[in-house]
This record gives structure tokens, sequence and C-alpha cells, in this order.
């Protein structure tokens, strides 16, 4: 089975704060990490290849210093690291970026199974996956918890829904996105570290994977970002003193006052 | 402070250290509170291919050496001391067999050691026989092709969770400190059985049992060295192994400095953090003062004794004495700067103030390690003198 | 093209703009800052430079693509009838309220498309709620939800009607029917909006969402595409009274249901023991550390049960194994929004926060009085939870009569 899995390099938002006073975001010491939900997407891909054979391809889109974060995938077991980087993919949004994978993926030729986070934790939209698969023209099936079998061209998934799960067969080759439940991630050997120094990461540009670049980037990204701003917490707070019971009366007066 | 390690030693201690930061810091409350042994963690650990460091390449292992070692027992030491025994406890049941086995024996048990299939354990201590190795009382015997060993062993860290365990026993008790003899004893040989697990201060999530010989029969070729070798195995091992404990301690302090650190910073008093009290700051300088002083007779420790050194005595127990009064000195001060707090079991530096005890205390202690040291001190000055 | 362009003239390299930046992708080089591949052209920065040495050009509305987008021939909004056993999500509801301010604002009518088997019912219940139009298409292959088969009919239905605004609740199923789509039309979608507005010169949809965890948010158009798509996230929009007064039109279309699909549901499990999901429901209570034992956690199920609230957790003890992982609130979890969120023992780490702090109100019960939680929490209670929680149990029961 060839997997490929896509990751995308985002802040390690454990940094994320708010200064108080300009409320702006305060990034000292931020530091570029693969998304998280990324590491369970990769960990899957290897459980599948260590269980059934083939190779493990990690793809992902950004500026030359990703290739740094693919070297980390590497030291975790991936065989191979592709980087789609070019000036022409930058202000990318989930569509132009579905668009350029897309492309890099049809270079790659042959694969089973795409496996993709549930999601970035900087934007938090989890739409790449779907839009990816829609662009390829495979089924896909998103919040997967469980891979419960898997043979030559057939996949039996488990979706976590809101209440509950479903159980959903696909066709291969067919793309998941998958969430933390899955599995555990591995931290990565000594020996794949050594390796992952040692490795060449390939790196496309736009023309390399045949990409219309009006499809690309900024030109290729129909939503637009026109204004940012600092949600105001404006909230009073009040601090609720007494003994435990005289402190559940006093709460119990004021939620109930709401009429929830 | 750069330390110059190599490229190899750096990706260790950064392997080592995202293991105790993702994988045993999140346990480590439970695992010692409910004294699971850390089965799980030595399988991560293998997985990183880091049990095998100190073993070498044709072994199945990464050809380090003391130093590796050590850097791997100070991280995890640093997010928990009694996990890091499983590991640390293993390395001291094995160097006897790196040092003195047969091929055939390093073939047959260092492979899975360094696979974390196997976890080691090593056997000197009885009830009579502590600070004074000659008092031991567990004999071995020859009959035909096999020994038979007799006796019972006292507190041995990794006893029942170990496959592999290093014996010291009597084979000549007319020879003195020379009758004693190695061997290596597999779990589940007709014969040898295990005490209950003791109830320690610290290092909870450690296994420390009694193992007990009964008519034990293991085959010949079992004996590491020679007979008589015991108590010469049993000290060039440990000569080896003590830095481990010296890592150890270090690790303890660290952890507990970097909460103390942490805490002070945060906690709030006279309206001001207390990090920003002259008292506070002074007791943080002088414990990250003692943690790097002992981090640099460690290293440069390690590094005299795997640069094939041969008088390594003296500067592995001065390592082992420092690191671990270090590690009393600066768990008791973190508890002194968390206060009220610090003293609760919830939080985490009491655990690292019980755990640094045992560092003062085993593989020798820390009055036998002056003993050790004057003793080479006062040789050293006398062969000097004769030159 | 929109650009980014750094005035370096003015530029005195002093940084300000680095920590401003949401993306990292500022760097000072030779004292002057530069802009790097990755930057959105988001504007943070704009407003960080104090010597006004950084200019974001962004696009006139009208550029080269808008010159085939005739908008007139796209009207109407739309709002797509998420359903599950015939029985519609709670969103849909408040998406036709939301649906209804922005279809008047446009003079445009507001539809529903429901998909399903034997859901006919529904579609009157679709009109009392705001609908003008209900496209229905009742079918037995659509039983279960599938994201082949719906995308392809919602595609075809899209092509075929032109509506120029597009909605979905940001539920798993919507957010992942909703990218299929607009990666098909290749249109523009924005997810997880909590806030839509309408610009009447241009006629488009604002939508603003939250980014980096709620950390930041953005108002974010799509100018040159028709329709406009979005997700909505639950239990932010208002519903309308239902008023059975109401008419609309039921359309069945004619529309061709692919046989042959790649997907196939096998199965849906509900496992959720509580009566209300996480997501739906409007009180939440939360447990952390703090509980200090597995086994306290049935107090908050007990609170819970007696609030008829869900039970969420924090990260910490879904990983220590003390309750399912669908029961984990915060950024690796899910993100919730109820009327009340009781934290009983969370501390309330940024991931935390994450997921729940955009609550109507949090109350935090929690031993440490500097804990991040109660920066968020309109009610604090500085307390032992094991000792508040059983107060609070007892209270409510008799008040409540639980």
């Amino acid at each position: 089975m060839d997997v490929i899995v896509c990751i995308k390099q985002v802040p390690s938002t454990n940094e994320v704060r708010i200064n108080p006073e300009t409320n702006t975001i305060i990034r000292e010491g931020v530091e570029a990490i693969i998304n998280p939900f990324d590491m369970y997407a990769l960990e899957e891909g290897l459980r599948v290849r260590d269980r059934m054979g083939g190779k493990v391809t990690v793809l992902s889109m950004g500026i030359p210093s990703v290739a740094e974060l693919l070297r980390e995938a590497i030291s975790l077991g991936a065989d191979e690291a592709i980087l789609l980087s070019d000036k022409a993919f930058a202000g990318s949004d989930t569509l132009a970026t579905s668009y350029a994978l897309s492309m890099g993926i049809r270079k790659i030729g042959k694969y089973d199974l795409i496996i993709c986070g549930k999601q970035a934790t900087d934007g938090d939209t989890a739409q790449v996956g779907p839009s990816l698969a829609e662009k390829l023209g495979i089924p896909h099936t998103t919040y997967v918890r469980k891979i419960e079998a898997m043979e030559e061209g057939y996949i039996r998934c488990q979706r976590l829904t809101d209440d509950g799960y479903e159980v959903v067969e696909m066709i291969l080759p067919a793309l998941i996105t998958v969430v933390k439940e899955i599995n555990e991630p591995r931290l990565p050997s000594l020996k794949g570290m050594m390796r992952s120094k040692k490795a060449v990461i390939t790196t496309w540009n736009a023309e390399d994977i045949n990409a219309n670049k009006d499809l690309c980037g900024l030109k290729g990204s129909p939503t637009q970002v026109i204004k940012t701003f600092t949600p105001v917490h404006d909230i009073k707070s009040e601090i609720i003193e007494g003994t435990p019971a005289e402190q559940a009366k006093k709460l119990a007066d004021k939620l109930l006052s709401l009429k929830f | 402070m750069n330390y110059f390690l190599t490229e190899e030693q750096q990706m260790i201690k950064e392997l080592a250290a995202k293991i105790a930061d993702e994988k045993i810091a999140p346990v480590a409350l439970k695992y010692d509170e409910e004294g699971i042994f850390p089965h799980d963690i030595i399988q991560v650990i293998a997985d990183s291919d880091l049990c095998g460091v100190y073993i070498p390449e044709e072994y199945g292992g990464l050809g380090g050496g003391v130093f590796e070692m050590c850097l791997v027992v100070e991280e995890l030491s640093r997010a928990r001391a009694g996990i890091a025994l499983a590991f640390a406890g293993t390395g001291l049941g094995i160097f006897p067999i790196i040092l003195f086995g047969s091929e055939e024996q390093k073939r047959k048990y260092l492979p899975p050691v360094a696979a974390g299939k196997m976890l080691g354990a090593f056997a000197l201590t009885e009830a009579d026989a502590g600070s004074d190795a000659a008092g031991i009382r567990t004999t071995a015997v020859l009959e035909g092709d096999e020994y038979v060993l007799n006796g019972t062993k006292q507190w041995i860290t990794n006893g029942g969770e170990a496959d592999i365990y290093t014996v010291i026993a009597c084979t000549d008790r007319s020879k003195g400190a020379r009758g004693f003899s190695a061997f290596i004893v597999e779990k589940g040989t007709p014969g040898f059985s295990f005490g209950k697990k003791e109830n320690k201060m610290g290092i909870r999530a450690s296994a420390t049992r009694e193992l007990i010989f009964e008519n034990c029969r293991i085959p010949r070729e079992n004996l590491l060295g020679r007979e008589g070798m015991g108590f010469l195995v049993a000290m060039k091992t440990l000569d080896r192994t003590r830095p481990g404990v010296a890592a150890q301690a270090l690790g303890i302090a660290q952890g507990a400095f970097d909460e103390a650190l942490k805490y002070a910073k945060q906690r709030v008093q006279f309206g001001q953090p207390i990090s920003s009290f002259q008292a506070i700051q002074h007791m943080l300088a002088d414990m990250a003062i003692q943690i790097e002083a002992a981090r640099c007779l460690i290293y440069q420790t390690c590094r005299h004794i795997d640069s094939g050194e041969k008088s390594i005595s003296k500067e592995s127990a001065m390592a082992k004495v420092m690191a671990s009064d270090v590690a009393m000195k600066v768990t008791t001060d973190a508890v002194q700067i968390l206060g009220g707090y610090g003293y609760m079991k919830e939080y985490p530096v009491e655990k690292r103030m019980r755990d640094a005890k045992i560092t003062q205390i085993y593989e020798g202690t820390n009055q036998i390690q002056r003993n050790i040291i004057a003793l080479e001190l006062v040789k050293e000055s006398s062969s000097k003198k004769q030159q | 093209m929109a650009s980014i362009k750094i005035i370096t003239e003015k530029c005195t390299g002093c940084k300000l703009c680095i920590r401003a930046c949401p993306y990292g992708a500022i760097e000072v080089e030779n004292r002057k800052a530069k802009i790097l591949d990755n930057c959105t052209l988001c504007g943070a920065c704009v407003e960080s430079c104090k010597f006004e040495a950084i200019l974001v050009e962004k696009d006139e509305i009208i550029n080269d693509n808008a010159k085939d987008l005739d908008s007139a021939r796209y009207s109407g909004v739309w709002v797509v009838g998420e359903q599950k056993n015939g029985i519609p999500a709670g969103v849909v509801f408040e998406l036709l309220g939301e649906g209804r301010k922005l279809a008047d604002k446009l003079e445009v009518k507001l539809s529903v498309v429901l998909l399903g088997n034997n859901i006919e019912d529904s579609a009157p219940t679709m009109i009392y709620h705001g609908a003008d139009t209900v496209y229905l298409v009742d079918d037995p292959s659509l039983e279960h939800y599938n994201d082949e088969v719906y995308a392809d009919i919602l595609s075809n239905l899209v092509m075929a009607y032109k509506p120029e605004i597009v909605l979905l609740g940001a539920t798993t199923y919507g957010r992942s029917l909703a990218p299929r789509v607009a990666s098909r039309l290749n249109i523009g979608l924005t997810a997880d909006c909590t806030g839509l507005e309408i610009d009447m010169k241009s006629r488009n949809l604002l939508q603003t969402r939250p980014a980096f965890g709620g950390n930041l948010m953005a108002t974010i158009i799509c100018p040159n595409r028709r329709p406009q798509m979005a997700t909505v996230r639950p239990k932010v929009m208002k519903p309308l009274e239902r008023d059975t007064s109401r008419k609309g039109e039921i359309i069945k279309p004619e529309i061709r249901i692919p046989g042959n699909t790649r997907v196939k549901v096998k199965d849906v499990i509900t496992t959720l023991t509580e009566a209300v999901s996480l997501t739906e429901a409007d009180i939440i209570i939360s447990g952390g550390r703090g509980l200090c034992d597995p086994k306290n956690f049935a107090l908050v199920e007990e609170l819970a049960r007696v609030l008829k609230g869900a039970v969420g957790a924090s990260r910490a003890v879904v990983d220590a194994g003390w309750i399912d992982y669908s029961h984990q609130v915060g950024q690796t979890g899910k993100t919730v929004r109820p009327k009340i969120y009781i934290a009983c023992g969370i501390s309330g780490a940024i991931q935390h926060l994450a997921g729940m702090s955009s609550s109507d109100i949090i109350i935090a019960i929690n031993k440490d009085p500097n804990a991040p939680i109660f920066k968020v929490a309109k009610y604090g209670i500085v307390g032992d939870v094991l000792e508040v929680l059983p107060a609070l149990i007892k209270e409510f029961k008799e008040r409540l009569g639980g």
C-alpha cells in the first residue's frame, strides 16, 4: 500500500497568548511545528505501511524551511518527502492549496491512500482534505477514528460523528482525514534521526508539477481576508465567596435567574 | 553551557528528553503512586533505539559507552527517576556481560537487551552484605556441568521484572574476596523465585525485590569470566555504572529545579511573583550552580571512562557523591521554594526529594564512595613518592 | 493582484511587526523587515507598525475573474438542511434565522435543500422557520449521509438553480460536504463562521470567523465567484419562532441520483450515552485534573444529569484514560459554545480555552486563584472542586427537583 500523508507547518500554538494591553498575539519564541493532527495522519500511514508493505510519502506545501519538518517526518519513518515550494503558491486559500497538492500528487503518480489530519490548528478549516479528494476525483471520509480493514482497492473505516460513529467503506484510492483518537504517534528513533539528517527532500515548484499559475496562490484563491481583529473578551469576573454550601447557593441563584 | 557533545550524543539527549516529556511525564504520577512497572516505556525507549546505546554495535547496540548511557538516564530521570531506573538498572545488570562475557554470552544476551525485549538486574547485596560485600552468604557449588545456587539476595532493582540477573555468589569460602564468582541467571530457572515487592520511600515505579535461590541449577557456561573473579566483576561494573547513578541524581535535581523556577515565576505574594525576591533568587542561583557543577563533573568523568583510562574508581565515585548530594540539596530547596504546596503530594517536588535520597545510598553509600576516593588518593600519593 | 510591500525608507527594523504576525511570515534582515512567502496578506502587521512602513494593497473588488462573473445570474440564499433519521439538525433552524435576515437584506428568496429518505414531513417545518422554498430530494438511497452522493446532488442543484449564497452548519457532515462541493465548483468557502453580514454595494457576504483557536478573528469575502459558500458554527445564530402561517413552495427537482458509488455507509452507531451531544448542548459540565481521581468524575456526570447538560473533559484527563475522547473539549477535541459552561478543576490551558471560550457564561471552579480559567469566567469559585461539586449537586437537586 502506497500512502501519501499531507502535512502542514503551523506555529506551535502553545505560545500564542494575547497581550492584554495591545490585544495582539504575543509570538515570543514561537516555533514552527508539524500540525499536531498531521502527526496522527503520519502515524496511521506508517502503521499501514508496517502492516501491509509499500511506502509512505509525506507531502507539504510551504516556504523552503518546511523541509526541516519533512525531515522530522523522515526521522519518524516516512520513506520519502516532497515539498511544493514556489512564490506562485504564496497566499493560497484552501482551494488553491488543494489544487497545488493535487498537482503534486498527480506527479507522484501511484498511491492507494491519502491521509490528512482532521484540520490544522492555525486555520481550523478542515477543508483541504475533502477539497483535495474532489480535485483528484477520489472518495473521502473525514474524522476517521479507526481503520477497520484494508486490502487491495478497499478500505473500511470508522468515522467519528457528533453522537457516535459510522462504518464507511470506500474503494481505493481514497482520502481520509483522521482524529486524535485513531492512534498514539510514535517518537523518532535514533537511526531514523540519523537517516533524516542525510535525507534528500525533493522540492518541486509550480512548473515541476505542471500547475496552472492562475489557479495557484492568491490568484487561484477565491476567498480574501479583508480584516483581522482580536476579539474583545469583555468579561467582568465575579468571584463567589463563602463556604462550599454558600457558594453553591449563590451560584444557583445566579444561574436559575437566567432561566436557562 | 556547550558541552561539545557529538552530533550523535546530541540526538540521544534530545530523543531521551522527548521520551521524558511526552511519554513519561504524563504517566509519571500514576505509575509512581500505583507502583506500575514501566514495561511500556521501555518499549518506547527501545523503539527509539536507545535501549542499546551502551551496547556494542556488533550485538545490536549503538556502540556508545558510559556517556551515552548517562545522557539517557539524566533526561529520563528529569521526568521520573523510578521509571528511568528500569533502564539504568538494566545497564547495571548487563555491564558485567559487556565487560567479562564470553562471545556466546554476549551473542545470547546483548541483542535482546538492545531491542528492549529483555531487562537486566544486578544482584550483589544481601541482608548482611551491604557496604561490606565480603559478607555474601549466597553459595554456588559446581556439580557436574551445573552450578547449584543457594541463598537470598536483597533489595534488587528490577527484581522480578528483569529477565537476566547477574548474581555474585561465593564459590570458595576459604579464599575470602577472591572466592566470589559472577553468574548469569535467567528468570524462570527452577529454584529461582522472588520475594515480596518492597514498599519504598521513593523510586516507587521501580521494582525492588528479594531474589531467592533454592537449589537453583544453572548451566556451567553461565559463569561470567572465571571462578574467583566475582568481586572484580562487581567492582569493575560499579566503576562504570556509578556515573549512571550520578546522572540519575542530576536528572532528579534538574527536574526539581525546573519546577521550582516555573513556580517562582507564577506564584504571587505581596503583590509580585516570588521570583522577584532576592531570597528566592539566591536559592535558585545556588541550585543552578550546583546542578551545572555536577553536570560538568559527570560528563567529564564519562569521557574519562570511555577514553579507556584504567584508573576510574576515584573519578566515578566522585561524580556519584557530588551529584547525589547536590540532588538531595536541590530537591530540598525546591520543596522549600514551593512552600506548603511543595510539601503536598499533588505537587511534583516532594516526590523528587524522596527519589533523591536513594542516590546517596545505593550502588555504594556516599560514605563508602568517600572511602574509595580516599584510598585511591593515598595510593596515588604513595606511588608518586616511590617514583 | 493583492500585494504587500515594505517601504524600506520608513522601516526602522524595530521588529514590532514580527510579534504581530500570526503566521511567522516576517523576518528582519539588515534592519529592514522582509515579507516571506507564507504571508497571507491578513494585514495584522500593518496595524502594528508605528512608522506606516507596511503597505497591503487589497484587490479591488473587481478583477480579471470578475469579468466572467455575472452576479445577477446568481440569486437567492440557500441553507443546506442537514438531517439524521429525518430529524433536522438544530443548526438548520439557526441558519434559517440568519439566512432570512440575509435574504431580506438582499431582497431575494431563502431556500432550503433537503436531502434524505422519507423526509417530506420536514419540508413544511422548514417553511414555518423561515424558508420560502424547499428543494426536496427524497430517495431511499439517501437514507444515510454519504459524502459522494450528497456532494454530487448538491453540486448539481447549485449549478441548476444558481443561488448567490449557500450556508451549511459547521457540523461533522457540513464540514465534509461543503469543501467537496466548493472544490468541484471552484468557489470560495469560509469555515466555521460566527458572523455574517452583507455589503450592499457589492452584494458580497462578509464572513467573520475565528482562527488561532479564537485568538484572532478574520473577516473574509469572496468577491469574484458565486455562489459564496460558508459553514456556520452551531449555537451562534438565532432561529426564528415557528410560524405555521408562513407559506412557501416545495419543489422536487428532477435530479439524477448517482447509483454506483465508491463510498458506502454500512452502519451508523450512536454511542453517546447521555441525552445531549456536546456540540448541541446548552449546558456543559467539564472535568479536569483537579478532580484528582477518575472515580470523582462521577460528580461531574451527576451534576450534568441534574442540570440536563452534557459532560466535557480536559485533554489531560482524556489522555490519562479517565473518560472517552469523544468528551474532550479544546483544540484537539471539540469546539463547544453552550449557554453555560462549568469548568471543574480545569486550569484552562490555551488549548482548552480555544474550545470553549466563546460559551455565553463560563463558571470556573478551581483551587488555584491564578488559574487562567478564571480570566474567561463570569463566575469563579476558588475552592476544592471535590467540596464544591457535591454542594452544587445538592443545591440544584433541591431547587430543580432532580
